[in-house]
């Protein structure tokens, strides 16, 4: 089988491990990875601040990139949110890219997902840790992709996963709304992070990039402890080779 | 009128200013979001539910004109007399002329978001007219001057003790803080407002086209009072809040006071029909129905027509995380919260409130509970798109987001760019993270470390690793 990876302009340019990861754990399930290299950014500041004709920019250049593959598959729920919820939507008054976009849609998955749904894999990993899971919401609302990375993490030997309270409160990135609302996306952030505390565990781990580096980077300012890790970065240190 | 709104940012600062809001919003929200999840559990097939009620809604806003002219007729024909009102002024000087008619003195009022959004107490005031907040939290906010922070639970910010206080002032005598002192004296106070009003303000949550009926509905029975006690009764509604018929109203109250605080039903519900008829033992010798525009019919024509939809259930606020960190006042619209952000705006102008589409980290999770399935976070986004388009937003902006289109529709420029990021980290942060950026970056490294760029990007790991095959 083949999948295409879309590695998403956080994990290119701050978590190339995560790239790495998602292809050392694809491949180990005997996937075909490629990796076209005129991938750039989705689109998502740019779409969801309202700059729509520069989002769809940026939207063609992944359509066009990515309509070789079979599969594409990428670390981000949210920016597979885009690709398969948010493309379609901005495209269609263009009934030609409004296709392409569908096209497109119908074959991306978020990288659990992916695992779970196309694969069907049984996960054979051992990683010894206490760990809690973030939900994202684009993740969990947009895509409906709840139960997927729970299911992969619950396979993995000797780790144990710890049900974070308000899993599903979103911890105050949005993007943009990060930086344009500093002072309420970092109350959000602290909000989420005392409930992580509350699970007393070593790793909190989520799917998306962005809740990471915020929430990461936050824990990292106030000097804590805890690390946070991306699914399949769990799954590649953990495989048995 | 007003002094000058403050900015958004001021607000926001003063609500991280205000250690009591912050304490009380998020337990009182937990409350009724909770209660909420329990109410639409038992329900068992909520999401039938919504769609049914988001299809009568839809209905509805398709024939509004319809509606509105049967529920008039309905209305008129049980006795009651119908006022249409384009806008808040005409609305208040209606109330104004029928006060004024009856030589009213005391007026007392039940909760209703409506009247706020016209600023009716003020304009009465101004008039001579001494005006009573009958509703547990909205007494205290009256006692306290301020304005509602919640659709629902207006006083949702204050503590007992700072309620207590109030009371303690207004009644010339300390009280304890404990809730059974607190509602007694509200309960003593506010009968002889009753008994003493000369006419009696309601909103309405629901009317019934076919019976020409208005529905009220309550938990703390103060809404029937008004509504009964005073000579005169004067109902304020948006023009949306037609219902066709009573079938209608029963999936739609179900879905209203589950959404609002997990109650299968209210304590009361009031079906005001007109005013006393011959023999009737009590009730208003006269009922007014106030049906108000005030931009609806601009909204009704315009792509966020479904924000007309909305029950008012305050579903969307209690799941809130933004609203759970900043309280109500900061949206510094009458309606707080998604919905708040959403309509303000269509209500009082784009430019006037253009922080707000911004206000949401756009999680969704209004969108995911609303029950008439309002769009909320695409509104906002929206919203943005046409902030953009009528260049209300800094110039500054739209030259970055040029500059991103060009990079990501050019992987060329891109690559380059995320390559040179890389080479030059190194000189910015220690111990792999920035911790205070130039320009732009500060607005997140005032909260937050910036991990470094990466020394070799994915895509230059890929390359050396795997060649460039695509
Ligand atoms: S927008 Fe929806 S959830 Fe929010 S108050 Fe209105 S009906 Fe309730």
């Amino acid at each position: 089988m083949k999948a295409s990876l879309f590695i998403t302009c956080l994990a290119d340019l701050f978590y190339p491990q995560v790239g790495k990861s998602v292809v050392e754990v694809l491949e180990h399930y005997g996937v075909e990875v490629d990796f076209p290299m005129g991938q750039t950014c989705c689109g998502q500041p740019a779409y969801n601040s309202g700059y729509h004709e520069e989002a769809k920019k940026a939207a063609e250049q992944m359509i066009r990139v990515f309509e070789g593959s079979t599969y594409v598959v990428s670390p981000s729920g949210s920016c597979a949110a885009m690709f398969r919820e948010i493309y379609p939507q901005l495209f269609r008054e263009d009934e030609e890219w409004r296709e392409r976009a569908e096209k497109l849609a119908q074959k991306t998955y978020e990288f659990s997902e992916f695992l779970v749904k196309v694969l069907g894999v049984k996960v054979e990993a051992a990683f010894p840790a206490t760990a809690t899971y973030h939900h994202s919401c684009h993740m969990n609302r947009f895509l409906g992709v709840k139960e997927e990375p729970i299911t992969l993490l619950n396979q993995v030997e000797g780790l144990t996963l710890k049900d974070l309270p308000y899993s599903h409160d979103c911890c105050g990135f949005g993007g943009t709304f990060s930086v344009k609302m500093k002072e309420i996306s970092t109350a959000m952030a602290d909000t989420k992070l005392s409930h992580v505390e509350e699970t007393d565990t070593e790793i909190l781990i989520g799917s998306d990039l962005g809740c990471l580096m915020h929430l990461g980077g936050r824990l990292h300012r106030q000097g804590k402890e805890i690390k946070t890790m991306h699914v399949a970065e769990v799954l590649a240190k953990g495989l048995k080779k | 009128m007003t002094a000058r709104r403050k900015e958004f940012h001021q607000r926001v600062e003063e609500a991280f200013a205000n250690p009591q809001m912050r304490k009380s919003v998020p337990i009182t929200q937990d409350n009724l979001r909770f209660g909420r999840i329990r109410a639409m559990e038992e329900l068992k097939n909520g999401e039938a539910w919504r769609e049914i009620a988001s299809q009568i809604r839809n209905h509805t806003l398709d024939h509004l004109q319809e509606y509105v002219n049967e529920l008039i007729t309905n209305f008129e024909k049980n006795g009651g007399k119908a006022h249409f009102a384009k806008n808040g002024e005409e609305a208040v000087q209606t109330v104004l002329s029928i006060a004024r008619k009856h030589q009213a003195k005391r007026v007392v009022k039940s909760k209703s978001m409506v009247t706020e959004e016209i600023h009716l107490n003020h304009a009465l005031e101004e008039d001579g007219i001494n005006v009573v907040e009958t509703d547990l939290g909205e007494f205290i906010i009256q006692l306290a001057g301020e304005t509602p922070s919640h659709i629902l639970a207006p006083a949702i910010h204050k503590s007992r003790q700072e309620v207590a206080e109030l009371f303690s002032k207004e009644a010339g005598r300390p009280l304890t803080d404990r809730t059974e002192d607190l509602t007694r004296y509200a309960r003593e106070r506010l009968r002889q407002e009753f008994l003493d009003a000369d006419l009696g303000i309601t909103g309405c949550n629901f009317a019934v086209a076919e019976s020409g009926s208005i529905i009220l509905i309550s938990n703390e029975g103060n809404a029937r009072m008004t509504s009964s006690l005073p000579k005169v009764h004067i109902v304020v509604m948006g023009m949306e809040r037609v219902v066709p018929t009573w079938a209608e109203l029963d999936v739609l109250v179900t879905m209203l006071t589950r959404n609002a605080t997990g109650q299968k039903l209210s304590v009361y519900m009031t079906a005001i029909s007109g005013p006393r008829r011959a023999g009737d033992l009590d009730g208003p010798e006269e009922v007014h129905l106030i049906i108000l525009d005030n931009g609806r019919s601009d909204i009704l024509e315009s792509k966020y027509r479904e924000v007309l939809k909305c029950i008012r259930c305050s579903a969307c606020v209690n799941v809130c995380p933004v609203y759970r960190e900043i309280g109500g006042h900061a949206y510094g619209g009458v309606y707080s919260g998604p919905i708040g952000a959403v309509l303000t705006p269509l209500l009082d102008g784009m430019e006037k409130n253009k922080e707000l589409p911004f206000a949401s980290s756009l999680c969704g999770a209004c969108t995911e509970v609303c029950p008439v399935k309002i769009p909320l976070h695409h509104y906002l986004i929206e919203e943005r798109k046409d902030l953009v388009e009528k260049g209300f937003l800094p110039k500054q902006e739209r030259v970055t987001f040029q500059a991103f289109a060009f990079l990501t529709s050019h992987p060329l420029f891109y690559r380059s760019a995320v390559r040179g990021a890389g080479r030059l980290s190194p000189m910015f942060g220690r111990d792999g993270v920035l911790k205070k950026g130039p320009g732009m970056l500060a607005g997140w490294t005032d909260g937050r470390d910036l991990p470094l760029p990466a020394k070799e990007s994915f895509h230059d790991w890929w390359r050396r690793q795997r060649g460039e095959k695509r």
